[in-house]
């Protein structure tokens, strides 16, 4: 993991001061609500439905255990609201129809963007809680607002067996470079970039503002194919490649040229429209006209000043070397004796043959594998973890994972550097937990947005529509038989939880007041089996929420009527039958799941 | 970077001061004979004059008074200051008492700017000028 320097530590902790100042003048009236707003936003505290939400930087989702605990300690000690409004919270809650989930507190929440949440934090704690978060270089810059955000990668960067270049190092360079830039802090819109390393894309890199694909050339110098353009929101567009092979030398004083464009042309009368994919399809070829013209301006008039030189692309590698693990020699014998000693395991124990089977991938050190923790199970939303869990994790981390994890784009937990003959052991130590569920990749993987349980923006509720899901998909023997299958559900058409990219998709709307859902089919993030990055298309009108699960149901049942198997003998997945067959039957028995008159009134 | 309250700033029509519409392309003006430009924020959230600032300083040349105008509050300070503005008009009503603390605050930052053109990695960088 990258070692902050004194440097990147002090930047922390006076970001963490700078918030406090902003916040005690807020406090005293010298800063509006609406001056406070973008203020705060910047440091990743919204106001949302009953309370603020804080959105803790995870930078490219690598974290420790150090920092895990302290996020236990503030979901433990400030993910508390009153009792008051809390009764109030689930009083209003209670009066939408359906199932109204009994509100939780004391919980972090991953999210898509390898970020971390918390739901309930009052405001005025907010000071006290960044400079927690500063004691293990922690903070919000930028998850929120019209900057640039968060970059994420593939949560397998650095141990992925595909992998043509190590992301990370890349990453962190842009993550110094775009903190607090001076130019870029009121862009027309938020920003967020998206870089992967490897042949397989794991980081829905064509659904970013910009998507950087690490390759190398023929003469083997490393560059990046640079898109542009790739979003979510009301207007799903992917990202068109606006350089095949750029220098990786180049890649600030390129998307210094990217950015400034934007910041200069982007839209600013109409939010729908501003984000970055809006201006590159209105104006297409002129626009990468003017990016390439600014770009030679930096290089010939400005001297190029962020050409990465190798010293400091060397200083940033060192801190992603693989952890000293003081595994015993890689020897055949070795490795045969620890596979023998798995297969007895598995063959003991079916659930841990599953396990190993769903939830535990190659890694490029054959000692090794990366295993995911599952926060994906019955009684939780997906992605949520208590702070005794949050705690409990990151002693498995210790234990098992060099001390380092990732938070994974689909809201688990990965771990790295786990050795092939502790597996068993944390098996046995994540199933105790809960954390277990040998589902990765599976119908109940889903990603899913806090929708209206929490977000001011949400025009229906997420969490319930997960929760019948998971309730109705629990025999593993079934889940297993439906194979991969990417669910995503949104709670509005922001589409945080990425309803456009899944091969089903679920998008909360707002009609007459109450909560109606549309479902989509046929999205891809842009991993291997799902084919290029693109956005689902509607099956039709919208369902109630009672229709949903049947709806899905019905989908999935037709999918089991139409697969094949494939040339290897292995059943086609659902989005293979779908691609193969069309959208037509799948539409049929979604709409013929339809059952208005069981739709309450209440 | 001087803060001047909106009592002492005087929008002037003349060759030598030009005011410049946030939308506008500043790489079509002709500088000669200039000697201040204002820039406006329209919205503090509306950052296009960030840009046109760069673009004056760092790409033009420009060594005259760059001013930054309109919804000019100080929390904005340290990036107009680094995108090359060297006077800010602040906002009617706009409390100036907490600004220079804003401007003290980091020692420094990771990337170039108009001000500081090396980045923070570059070698020899030195600490930014205030």
């Amino acid at each position: 993991m990258y070692q902050y320097t004194e440097f990147d530590k002090a930047f922390v902790r006076a970001r963490a001061a700078e918030h406090r100042d902003q916040l005690e003048r807020w406090q005293v009236g010298q800063l509006t609500d609406d001056q406070f707003r973008p203020l705060r936003l910047q440091n990743g505290w919204y106001v949302q439905r009953y309370a603020p939400m804080l959105r803790v930087a995870v930078p490219y989702g690598e974290i420790n255990a150090a920092q895990i605990k302290v996020l236990a300690r503030i979901a433990r000690e400030f993910d508390t609201p009153d009792a008051a409004l809390l009764a109030e919270a689930q009083a209003t809650q209670d009066k939408l129809p359906g199932l109204a989930p009994k509100l939780t507190t004391n919980y972090g929440h991953f999210t898509t963007r390898q970020n971390v949440q918390f739901n309930w934090i009052p405001l005025d704690k907010s000071a006290d809680v960044m400079d927690l978060l500063a004691t293990v270089n922690m903070h919000g810059i930028q998850t929120s607002g019209n900057c640039i955000r968060n970059t994420t990668t593939d949560e397998l960067a650095g141990v992925a067996v595909d992998e043509v270049v190590d992301p990370r190092p890349y990453a962190e360079l842009i993550r110094q470079w775009s903190t607090l830039h001076p130019e870029f802090a009121h862009l027309p819109r938020k920003f967020k970039i998206a870089i992967t390393g490897a042949t397989e894309d794991r980081a829905a890199i064509g659904w970013h503002d910009v998507g950087l694909q690490l390759v190398k050339n023929e003469a083997g110098e490393v560059g990046f194919k640079v898109l542009v353009g790739g979003g979510m929101g009301r207007t799903p567009i992917n990202g068109v490649v606006i350089r095949e092979f750029l220098a990786w030398q180049e890649i600030m004083n390129y998307l210094e040229a990217v950015v400034r464009v934007y910041n200069r042309w982007g839209r600013r009368d109409n939010k729908y429209k501003a984000r970055i994919k809006i201006l590159v399809k209105a104006e297409g070829q002129r626009y990468f006209d003017e990016v390439e013209t600014e770009y030679r301006e930096i290089v010939e008039h400005d001297g190029a000043p962020h050409t990465l030189p190798q010293a400091e692309l060397d200083r940033v590698k060192a801190g992603f070397v693989a952890p000293a693990l003081n595994l015993p020699e890689n020897t055949d014998a070795w490795l045969a004796q620890a596979e023998a000693a798995l297969s007895i395991e598995a063959a003991k124990t079916p659930a841990f043959a599953r396990w190993l089977a769903r939830n535990v991938r190659p890694h490029r050190n054959p000692q090794l594998r990366a295993v995911s923790l599952s926060f994906k199970r019955p009684g939780y939303a997906p992605g949520d973890a208590t702070a005794e869990q949050l705690e409990a994790a990151a002693a498995l981390i210790e234990k098992y994972s060099a001390g380092e994890a990732r938070v994974s784009h689909t809201q688990n937990l990965l771990l790295p550097w786990v050795r092939l003959d502790q597996l068993h052991a944390l098996w046995l130590e994540a199933k105790a937990l809960g954390v277990a569920q040998p589902n990765i990749g599976l119908l109940t993987d889903m990603i899913a947005c806090p929708g209206g349980d929490y977000c001011a923006l949400a025009n229906a509720r997420s969490i319930p529509t997960a929760s019948a899901i998971t309730e109705r998909y629990q025999d593993l023997d079934e889940l297993d038989d439906l194979g991969h299958i990417d669910f995503h559900i949104s709670g509005c058409i922001n589409s945080c939880g990425h309803h456009h990219s899944g091969h089903i998709g679920i998008l909360g709307v707002d009609k007459d007041g109450k909560e109606w859902y549309q479902v989509t089919l046929g999205g891809s993030d842009g991993k291997d089996l799902s084919g290029a990055a693109t956005p689902g298309k509607v099956v039709g009108p919208s369902f109630s929420s009672f229709e949903v699960p049947d709806v899905v149901e019905a989908i999935l049942d037709t999918y089991k009527q139409l697969r094949a198997p494939k040339g290897d003998g292995k059943q086609e997945a659902f989005i293979e039958t779908l691609r193969r067959v069309g959208h037509d039957p799948f539409k049929a028995a979604a709409n013929a799941a339809r059952h208005p008159a069981e739709e309450p009134t209440a | 970077m001087k803060i001047i309250s909106a009592q002492e700033h005087q929008a002037v029509e003349s060759p030598a001061v030009i005011t410049l519409a946030n939308d506008a392309d500043p790489r079509t003006l002709d500088l000669n004979g200039v000697t201040r430009i204002d820039l406006q924020f329209p919205a503090f959230t509306d950052g296009r004059a960030y840009s046109q600032a760069f673009l004056l300083r760092r790409r033009m040349g420009f060594e005259g008074e760059l001013r930054a105008t309109g919804d000019v509050l100080i929390d904005q300070l340290v990036q107009m200051q680094r995108t090359g503005f060297d006077v800010a008009v602040l906002k009617e009503g706009v409390d100036a008492s907490a600004a220079q603390r804003q401007l003290d605050r980091y020692a420094g930052f990771y990337q170039g700017s108009a001000v500081e053109t090396r980045p923070h990695f570059s070698a020899g960088a030195t600490p930014l000028s205030r």
